[in-house]
């Protein structure tokens, strides 16, 4: 039976919900699932997938591959792939996967599907939807001439089944670097503890309609009572209001969340192309004919500065 | 020093994107083509260093149907490139036939001391051609790039990763970076330079010239179509105090969201 490989990324041993969601699709496509986790914690991983169905896990625990590195983790990927010889590899839209399986496919004389939507496997052929032009429309990628298929998925998209007897063997692996190129000097931790945008179930977002950037404190707040992420448009993202990081838009982040608020956003296109495939988007504006709600499944027409602290009072009330 | 930059054309950001009939693609009727923004600032930056580091050389290559994207290589020219070239290819080429061709320009006109691509295209928003660039030109590469500082054997460069979390890394050349905002401020072109670019010739190169065939091409795209309409929008009305009460109704008993 043709082999699928998965990447288990997780954090200290415990399986990401990313990973799970690569792990769950994998054994729907009936081929053999083989997973490849790294770093300290690898191998609590590794058994853990057993219960989601991989049958082998290639484990690389050692600390030093706790942060990405793309030269060692393209070999310890290549090590995996020559010798598991999988004929697709899912890998997840975190920062790292999107770096290293275009590279993995360049190597392997294949191609790559990055931020895909959508996944079916059937009789080892993947067919995945993508959006195109940050989703103001989508598209069927497919490959063709392509030895492995490599797919980075979009994280929040497919479901999870429950875990189940069943145990993977877990084979344990090094890698070194020799003539590296590349160091990581240092990691600097983002200001944020909250999941990055595109991991991130709900949003709350805010535009110019804030007034000024201090103003930012009743997202935060309004953020913390719902467990969600915090983003912004791109006119508040040039004010200095807020870093780059946050922006949501074609020249930001492309979201998807289940739960997008706007407050004191005006929908300009580029930002729709970012957010518009959010499943339930709230719109708060002063102005009702704002394009936002041409968008939006709830809007109130209103002052943010005032709606926002009401809602997290709501939300505190109805969550507690 | 001899420094490269790898540019593609885009549809503006505010296209009003539709579906060709026969699902193949977008219409590009009436669609204005910029200059990719990240590649923005790949161009900036290269320019910076060129000037930088005296009798430096700054070239710009871009792929696509040439007749079209050769504008776009005019756009970099007159921000301030020296020489340009164009592979000619259809639009439906994937990422990695395009980095195929991109590294054997590499080959063919280099070696180049540095490479700089932009993190992304926002057409297809794959972000694999800088990193597949770098493979088939056996480059070290990082991606996401928001600050570069060249040294003479190892420079140093910050890439963004999730949560506006910051790794700095340092890099042997020649390798490849890709570049994401906040790296620079690309400037505008100026008056002179827009008129010096367009008399500037272009080379030019076929997929064939570089060793590039169908065989290459390992994704294809199709059935293009639009997102599903959303349903109306519920204006929720009332006082403020109202309002809120009822929209966390609903999203609890209705979207079933929270
Ligand atoms: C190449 C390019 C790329 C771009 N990429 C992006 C991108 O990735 N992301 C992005 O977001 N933008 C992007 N833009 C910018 C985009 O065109 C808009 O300028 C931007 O999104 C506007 O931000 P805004 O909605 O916060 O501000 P505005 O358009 O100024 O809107 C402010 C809104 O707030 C409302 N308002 C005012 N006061 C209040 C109040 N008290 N309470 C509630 N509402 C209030 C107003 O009615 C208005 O609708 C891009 C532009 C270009 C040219």
């Amino acid at each position: 039976m043709a082999n699928i490989l998965v990447s288990i990324e997780h954090t200290a041993g415990k399986i990401k919900s990313p990973s799970l969601e690569l792990l769950t699709a994998a054994k729907k496509s009936g081929m053999t699932v083989i997973g490849v986790s790294l770093g300290a914690g690898s191998k609590t991983a590794a058994a853990e997938a057993g219960k989601y169905g991989a049958t082998k896990v290639y484990a690389f625990e050692d600390a030093a591959l706790d942060n990405y590195n793309s030269e060692l983790y393209f070999n310890a990927y290549k090590q995996v792939i020559d010798e598991a010889k999988p004929e697709v590899v899912l890998g997840t839209g975190s920062s790292s996967q999107k770096d290293l399986l275009p590279k993995l496919a360049a190597t392997f004389s294949s191609g790559v599907v990055a931020d895909a939507t959508e996944l079916s496997i059937a009789n080892g052929k993947v067919t995945t939807k993508k959006p195109m032009y940050s989703g103001k429309c989508l598209a069927t990628a497919e490959f063709v001439n392509s030895p492995i298929q490599f797919v980075s998925m979009r994280p929040n998209q497919l479901s999870v089944d429950a875990p189940a007897d069943g145990s993977a063997e877990v084979i344990e692996k090094s890698v070194s670097g020799t003539d590296m190129r590349i160091a990581i000097k240092e990691i600097v931790k983002g200001a944020s503890k909250r999941l990055d945008l595109t991991e991130a179930n709900i949003i709350v977002s805010g535009g110019r309609g804030l007034k000024e950037a201090a103003n930012f404190k009743l997202l935060e707040d309004l953020a913390d009572v719902l467990g969600a992420s915090v983003g912004a448009s791109r006119a508040v993202v040039d004010a200095g209001w807020v870093p780059h990081s946050m922006q949501v838009g074609q020249t930001g982040k492309t979201v998807a969340p289940s739960l997008y608020i706007a407050a004191g956003i005006s929908g300009a296109i580029q930002h729709l192309a970012g957010m518009s495939t959010s499943k339930v988007i709230v719109a708060i504006n002063t102005d009702p004919e704002a394009p936002i709600f041409q968008k939006a499944t709830y809007g109130i027409v209103g002052d943010a500065t005032q709606v926002l602290p009401l809602l997290t009072e709501e939300f505190k009330k109805m969550l507690s | 020093m001899k420094i490269l930059v790898c540019v593609k054309q885009v549809p503006d950001t505010n296209t009003k994107v539709q579906v060709k009939a026969d699902k193949s693609g977008i219409e590009t009727n009436g669609i204005k083509w910029v200059l990719n923004p990240y590649d923005e600032f790949a161009v900036e930056e290269a320019i910076k260093l060129r000037d930088a580091n005296a009798g430096s050389q700054l070239f710009v290559v871009t792929l696509g149907p040439k007749a079209r994207v050769v504008d776009t290589l005019r756009t970099a020219l007159a921000m301030g490139a020296d020489e340009a070239m164009v592979v000619d290819a259809p639009e439906s080429i994937d990422n990695h036939a395009t980095a195929k061709a991109l590294a054997a320009v590499i080959t063919k006109e280099g070696p180049f001391d540095m490479v700089f691509t932009g993190k992304l295209a926002i057409d297809d928003q794959q972000g694999a051609v800088t990193q597949m660039i770098a493979d088939f030109a056996k480059m070290p590469h990082a991606s996401v790039i928001s600050k570069f500082t060249k040294n003479d054997t190892v420079s140093t460069v910050e890439r963004e990763v999730e949560g506006g979390s910051k790794e700095m890394i340092e890099i042997k050349g020649p390798f490849v970076l890709g570049a994401n905002k906040g790296l620079n401020t690309p400037r505008y072109a100026s008056l002179p330079g827009i008129m010096k670019a367009k008399k500037k010739t272009v080379k030019e190169f076929t997929l064939s010239d570089l060793g590039v065939s169908d065989s290459d091409i390992k994704v294809k795209i199709s059935n293009f179509s639009m997102p599903a309409e959303r349903a109306p929008v519920n204006m929720i009305s009332g006082e403020a105090a109202a309002q809120v009460a009822t929209l966390s109704k609903l999203l609890r008993e209705e979207a079933k969201v929270l």
